[in-house]
């Protein structure tokens, strides 16, 4: 007998939860037949669709993300900013997403603050969380009349990141400030570095700029060419820029 | 009302490295197998087609091939004195899941443990005195040699098709291989992957400083390779998304590349995935496992009676799933009494980033195991005395594909973001490598597993509990390879070096390695260990827990290599002997 019984109500709710998720939709038994194979059954990704407005920040919202990206990654004659490279695009379709919901993130309380060490605490998915710390940011630097972050000198704002990323904003009992900027640093980098086909990274200049090979599969040929640079311009899953429409 | 199935002679709870590894070999025995899997089929075509396989985003960042830590996760913490909280998102390590497991999206770095290291405690008490073993460290000895599993690792090597060039042959010392490996029975299936300029640089400027560099040992196919099972694979294409992810060109070795095409056509095998095993049942007196208790696809319970039950899921599943079906003594710090999540360790890891201002690298063109590599400070492989820790680590370089955004490395002085960030990485990106450190964990009496006392599963069942942290020990080791790193750095005559050291508690935030082990471990005496030397339960002796799980401390390689030998080890012994005298012990306690 185990000391742990599997709780009957707890696990109706949770096999109709846990076998929601898509299965392959093979059988789930195999004996015999060799490797299974089913044809036109691969998973390829879904392009982002780059001309519709945004879908999950709200105008005030989007407005704080484009100048907080635009300060990480400015504007300058090396490469794209990031609001060239599409990083609030980007990040807008994944918290519209299956990432912003955190379907794949134990979100389960109790909720506790924890140490730096333990990671991830925060008691919403990355959508909430980027909404609730916006709108922290928000408050805090609108206390007294004060400007909000996109209306900010570029200096003011580097500095309030500058604050953000130490810990030294305190955005209430609710919004760890520090663990936010972490968590918008990540996406933008993401978003910046990321295949184009969701949607950043347009016409694959952040990949150009540093001199990523990107989405190829042969590097045979550049393994033995010491010190030459590589002869290839950058492709995505989906391809060059020249493929694709004019956006 | 439980469904009952008619009963098997092996069950294997998970299907990644060790329980296709066992299902292949009990079924040759002649065995009927069933090998439950909770994840998903997935195989190279449909899964890791090269038409997108090539994602950073989706497969690092989202992790579409990992552990679903909304199904069920673990909990962390660095001391007894900390309220453990739940992963809630994957870092550190990347758990797997479907069949292959983690092994789909694992490197292809195949190591041995050193002849020393599976001495841990003997060897180092001898050689430098009770005071290099602190009472606290409770390192053991395996309670397996590396003559007993040099055959095994020989065996995994010629199956996964294994890169690399022998530095011990018979005892004869080869040119141009790791001098200080154990000795082995034959050269490797196939020569090194061809080094890039990064790893060249490396391997001048370690030979500069004495140092003995030989390329890394990688289950990534240097040539067309049919393995002795007659699978084969395809060249290894150097595309840079190997570590975190899956091969789309049959050349990184996984259980899909290597034995499932054969294991897969026999009738006296059968695999169901999504099928999730709850428990371990047991007999009245608590002596025999009689099988297990899984959940069908369709969240039906599902009674599965065997006669033999094998843990062959990661090794964190296993230790979990014995401390919920009740089986062995919990692991108590306070007291040391009790075996179950007992020796918990895991890998010390460090970098130094070499910047070039004329040396273009091309640090995207990688595979997951090419590396140049360094062992003159692994194991014991170097004097420790007046040191103040044992053990050690690997010191090198591996290009394994410097995905951008995971890989940027920046000089000191320079931000993590804004415009001299961006100027240094548009800088700097073609012409920086990384030197790693890879060292061992010794084991410590406060580092244990045990069952979480308010964090539930997705069927309401407590979460594993993790209290790890790194001791004064791996600090001090780690520091020193650091040291290591940098003067090859140093050598290697870049602009400048920037040098991360390991410091403070363990974190579970950046990726180090998925190398957990230990748990349910393995030894000579049933006192001090789960398992005997063929992976056995000394108390339930038709119960097996394969894995990592096995492993009382953690060496300074990775845990693969030995985790297959031991694996095949064990059914070795299985068919020789426990065969002829079913539900006995092999080794008498």
């Amino acid at each position: 007998m185990s000391p742990f019984p599997v709780d009957r109500r707890t696990l109706l709710g949770a096999g109709a939860l846990a076998f929601a998720v898509p299965l392959t939709g093979a059988a789930a038994q195999f004996r015999g037949d060799g490797v299974f194979w089913s044809p036109n059954t691969s998973s390829y990704p879904t392009a982002v669709d780059l001309k519709a407005n945004y879908q999950f920040f709200t105008s005030d919202e989007a407005a704080f993300v484009e100048a907080a990206a635009l300060r990480m990654i400015p504007a300058d004659p090396t490469g794209p900013s990031a609001l060239e490279a599409g990083v609030p695009l980007f990040l807008d379709r994944q918290l519209a997403g299956d990432y912003g919901k955190g379907t794949r993130l134990y979100m389960r309380g109790p909720f506790g603050k924890g140490t730096d060490t333990q990671g991830y605490q925060a008691k919403w998915p990355p959508a909430g969380f980027h909404r609730a710390a916006i709108k922290a940011i928000g408050d805090h630097l609108g206390q007294g009349g004060g400007a909000p972050f996109h209306k900010r000198a570029e200096a003011d704002q580097d500095a309030f990141l500058k604050d953000l990323s130490g810990g030294k904003v305190d955005l209430g009992s609710d919004v760890d400030g520090k663990a936010y900027f972490k968590l918008l640093l990540q996406n933008v980098m993401e978003g910046y570095f990321s295949d184009p086909i969701y949607g950043g990274n347009r016409n694959l200049a952040a990949w150009k700029m540093i001199g990523f090979s990107g989405a190829r599969y042969d590097q045979r040929p550049y393994v033995l060419a010491y010190n030459k640079p590589y002869p290839l311009p950058p492709v995505g899953i989906g391809g060059r820029p020249a493929w694709t429409a004019k956006g | 009302m439980a469904i009952r199935n008619p009963p098997v002679d092996a069950v294997m709870i998970g299907f990644g490295w060790t329980g296709a590894i066992m299902a292949q070999e009990l079924t040759d025995a002649g065995l009927n197998v069933l090998a439950i899997e909770r994840g998903d089929w997935r195989d190279t075509p449909t899964d890791f087609s090269p038409a997108y396989a090539q994602d950073e985003l989706r497969y690092y960042w989202r992790h579409e091939l990992f552990q679903r830590l909304n199904h069920d996760t673990l909990t962390i913490r660095n001391n007894a004195g900390q309220t453990a909280l739940p992963m809630r998102q994957l870092g550190s390590f990347l758990l797997g899941s479907g069949v292959g497991g983690a092994g789909v999206h694992w490197n292809g770095q195949v190591w041995r443990f050193l002849p020393s290291d599976l001495k841990a405690r003997s060897h180092n008490l001898q050689r430098y005195g009770k005071a290099a073993v602190p009472d606290d460290m409770t390192i053991q000895d395996f309670g397996v040699s590396y003559d007993d599993l040099e055959p095994w690792y020989d065996k995994f090597e010629y199956l996964c098709g294994v890169s690399g060039k022998a530095g011990n042959l018979k005892g004869a010392i080869q040119a141009g291989g790791d001098p200080f490996e154990g000795p082995r029975s034959r050269e490797y299936p196939n020569p090194p992957l061809e080094m890039p300029y990064a790893l060249t640089l490396f391997g001048q400027a370690a030979t500069s400083l004495g140092r003995h560099p030989f390329p890394h040992p990688a289950a990534n196919a240097s040539r067309a390779y049919t393995n002795p099972l007659g699978v084969t694979l395809g060249p290894c294409t150097y595309c840079g998304f190997c570590e975190k992810y899956a091969c789309g060109d049959y050349s990184k070795a996984s259980a899909q590349t290597t034995i499932l095409p054969v294991l897969m056509r026999k009738k006296s095998f059968t695999l169901r995935t999504n099928c999730e095993v709850l428990k371990i049942n047991m007999s009245a007196d608590g002596k025999t496992a009689t099988g297990v208790t899984y959940l069908d696809e369709k969240g039906q319970e599902v009674e599965q009676p065997a006669e033999m039950v094998f843990l062959s899921a990661y090794i964190l599943h296993n230790v979990r799933l014995l401390l919920l079906s009740g089986i062995g003594k919990p692991y108590d710090p306070n007291t040391g009494e009790g075996i179950v999540g007992k020796n918990y360790a895991y890998q010390i890891t460090s970098s130094v980033n070499v910047f070039f201002n004329d040396k273009i690298l091309n640090p995207f063109v990688g595979a997951g195991a090419l590396g140049m590599i360094t062992n003159d400070f692994n194991g014991d492989n170097f004097d420790h005395a007046g040191l103040g820790f044992i053990g050690g680590g690997y010191v090198g370089i591996l290009q394994t594909g410097a995905r951008p955004i995971e890989t940027h490395a920046t000089p000191d002085g320079v931000p993590t973001w804004g415009l001299a960030w961006k100027k240094a990485i548009a800088r700097d990106y073609l012409k920086t490598t990384t030197i790693a450190t890879h060292g061992a964990v010794m084991a410590h009496r406060g580092n244990y597993l045990d069952l979480d006392p308010t964090y539930k599963d997705v069927y309401g069942r407590p979460l594993l509990r993790m209290t790890f942290d790194y001791t004064d020990n791996e600090h001090r080791m780690s520091d020193y390879l650091t040291d290591r790193a940098a003067e090859y750095g140093k050598a290697m005559g870049g602009r400048e070096i920037k040098t991360n050291y390991r410091k403070g508690s363990w974190d579970v935030v950046p990726y180090q390695t998925t190398h957990n082990t230990g748990g349910a471990i393995m030894g000579d005496n049933p006192r001090d260990s789960f398992t005997n030397k063929y992976l056995q339960s000394w108390d339930v002796p038709n119960l097996f827990v394969l894995g990592a799980t096995a492993f009382p401390q953690n060496p300074g390689y990775n845990p693969t290599g030995t985790v297959a030998a031991l694996a095949y080890h064990a059914a070795d012994a299985i068919k020789r002997q426990y065969l002829k005298a079913p539900h006995q012990p092999m080794v008498q306690a």
